[in-house]
């Protein structure tokens, strides 16, 4: 009797031990292919053919099409955050500082991160759906036949146009955000403009919007690789489509969390 | 027999545990309409798409004008494709393209030249095929079978020395069939050099067109020859597939 379950337990501890080792050795190769695939996207980004009409329609999908909800996001956010701001400065009687205080918090770390988080929402699970649809209907495969590489057709165009993209819808949230600060500032803590305006100029400089539009390009590429790599990899019909996307935006949120807390450090260490 | 363009030489391929393919060995006559028989599920797609290197074999080697290409890299496959014209089984137009720019997209993609002579090409092959005049519809607004015309099209436009076509004719009705069939061999006739290989399991039309047939069947060739050698054939699951019966020694997975 007691033999036999320690026969049955031994094939258990070593199918774990092998579980543990596929996984391991999965993640492994998961991770090999990614360095590869972003080689991939440098080499066809410095090499011929340019493919300058793609980047400028990509261009035109992620920015122009998701700017009216950058213009909200960065109104609402400001006025939040100004609000929660101004209630704990209003007890020091330091209100005048809130408009600063949400410049400061929105260059360096809301807007980039608020902006990526809705523009992955937006443009990167659609890059993944469209590219995932083609990879399942065959016409990726039908793309190589004609000789030509889905990173430079697909993914190139769609990389550079977001990295161009991000830091400008990051500068619109930015800009849209303050004036909601200010908004919530002079109309609900009564702070005169002039000094609203003024504590700003002084105390947000240059670097804090650096750092930011820094990340927002990053933040970026991130999602553009992520969402793309998700798609031409999509499996198995509709649900493949379905399963890829879904994956690509929870992969890129964790990812950009990731390197922000690495970036952020370094910009604070710095 | 003349050379063999293409050449298979124990080429296994699985996935996971089905194997489609099984130590195949195949010839492909040059400058020739080769059909590729069987049953739907015998893995006539996936040998061609290891012809274009679209899949890699398990084991074995393919000879392509006299070279192996299996150990080929990415960027030298991207040069050898150049020469071939493939249709895809369910065409595989880009949905995001009119049916011009579909059929424009090798042009500018290999073989740029001026605008006009580009858009001229894609007019009359357009033509060939039987479909003036829709040029500036999407792929969802056709028919499968206008589809599959498109795509066949967007094969022919580059004027390949090699045609691979996947179930050129499945799913359109007879007199479009005979149209597509009588297609490929007035571009045969034309072009001495042309290699055409007809995926099919359209057994009257391999008879009256192909001058060669290979016939697969779990994953090798159960027979190979000329149209007379397979209405000769005694081979009962050759005979089984001619009489489209299901009793018989042929499997069904
Ligand atoms: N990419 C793939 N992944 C998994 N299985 C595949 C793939 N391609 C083909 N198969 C399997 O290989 C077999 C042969 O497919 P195919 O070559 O498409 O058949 P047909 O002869 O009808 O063209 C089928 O059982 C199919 O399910
Ligand atoms: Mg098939």
């Amino acid at each position: 009797m007691s033999e036999a379950v320690s026969a049955k337990k031994l094939p258990v501890a070593v199918s774990a031990v092998e579980w543990l080792g596929r996984g391991i050795i999965g993640m492994y190769a998961e991770w090999l292919y990614f360095v590869g695939f972003v080689r991939q996207v440098v080499v066809w980004t410095v090499r011929r053919p340019h493919r300058v009409g793609l980047l400028f329609t990509h261009m035109e999908f992620i920015g122009n099409q998701s700017l009216n909800i950058i213009i909200g996001a960065g109104v609402a956010v400001g006025a939040v955050f100004g609000l929660q701001i101004g209630a704990i400065f209003v007890v020091f009687r330091a209100e005048s500082m809130m408009g600063a205080a949400t410049g400061k918090a929105l260059c360096q770390e809301l807007a980039p991160l608020i902006t990526a988080i809705l523009i992955t929402g937006r443009a990167g699970a659609a890059m993944t759906a469209e590219i995932a649809t083609m990879k399942v209907n065959e016409q990726v495969d039908a793309m190589e036949a004609m000789a030509t590489d889905p990173i430079s057709y697909l993914v190139v165009p769609r990389v550079l146009a977001s990295i161009l993209i991000m830091p400008l819808l990051c500068s619109v949230f930015i800009f849209t955000g303050v004036l909601g600060s200010f908004l919530a500032g002079t109309l609900l803590f009564h702070v005169d403009e002039g000094l609203f305006v003024q504590k700003i100029t002084t105390l947000v400089t240059s670097k804090d919007i650096w750092r930011g539009l820094s990340k927002a390009f990053v933040f970026a590429a991130i999602m553009a690789v992520i969402c793309c790599r998700y798609g031409l990899r999509a499996s198995g019909g509709a649900k493949g489509v379905g399963i890829a996307t879904t994956n690509a935006v929870v992969v890129t949120l964790l990812a950009m969390l990731a390197v922000d807390v690495v970036l952020t450090y370094f910009q604070i260490m710095w | 027999m003349s050379m063999d363009v293409v050449e298979f030489k124990g080429v296994s391929k699985s996935f996971g545990k089905r194997r489609v393919l099984d130590r195949l060995d195949l010839h492909i006559p040059q400058g020739k309409i080769t059909f590729i028989l069987g049953k739907s599920g015998e893995g006539k797609s996936v040998t061609i798409k290891h012809i274009m290197g679209l899949l890699k074999p398990d084991a074995g080697q393919i000879i392509v004008d006299g070279e192996d290409i299996v150990g080929k890299t990415k960027e030298e496959f991207r040069q050898y494709r150049k020469k071939f014209g493939m249709l895809f089984q369910h065409a595989a137009l880009f949905d995001s393209m009119t049916v011009g720019e579909n059929v424009l997209f090798p042009l500018m993609e290999h073989h740029r030249t001026t605008m006009q002579t580009m858009l001229t090409r894609v007019e009359e092959v357009l033509a060939q095929v039987g479909l003036p005049n829709i040029q500036h519809k999407y792929p969802t607004e056709l028919s499968t079978g206008e589809k599959k015309r498109v795509g066949l099209a967007r094969a022919l436009v580059t004027k390949p020395h090699i045609i691979l076509y996947d179930e050129p004719t499945t799913g359109m009705d007879p007199l479009v069939s005979e149209m597509i069939d009588g297609l490929i061999v007035q571009m045969s006739k034309e072009e001495q050099e042309l290699t055409s290989i007809v995926i099919s399991h359209d057994l009257k039309a391999a008879l009256q067109t192909a001058d060669y047939i290979v016939f697969l069947y779990q994953g090798k060739v159960a027979l190979a020859g000329t149209p007379a050698a397979f209405r000769a054939a005694k081979d009962p699951v050759v005979r089984q597939f001619f009489s489209g019966k299901v009793e018989g020694p042929m499997e069904f997975l």
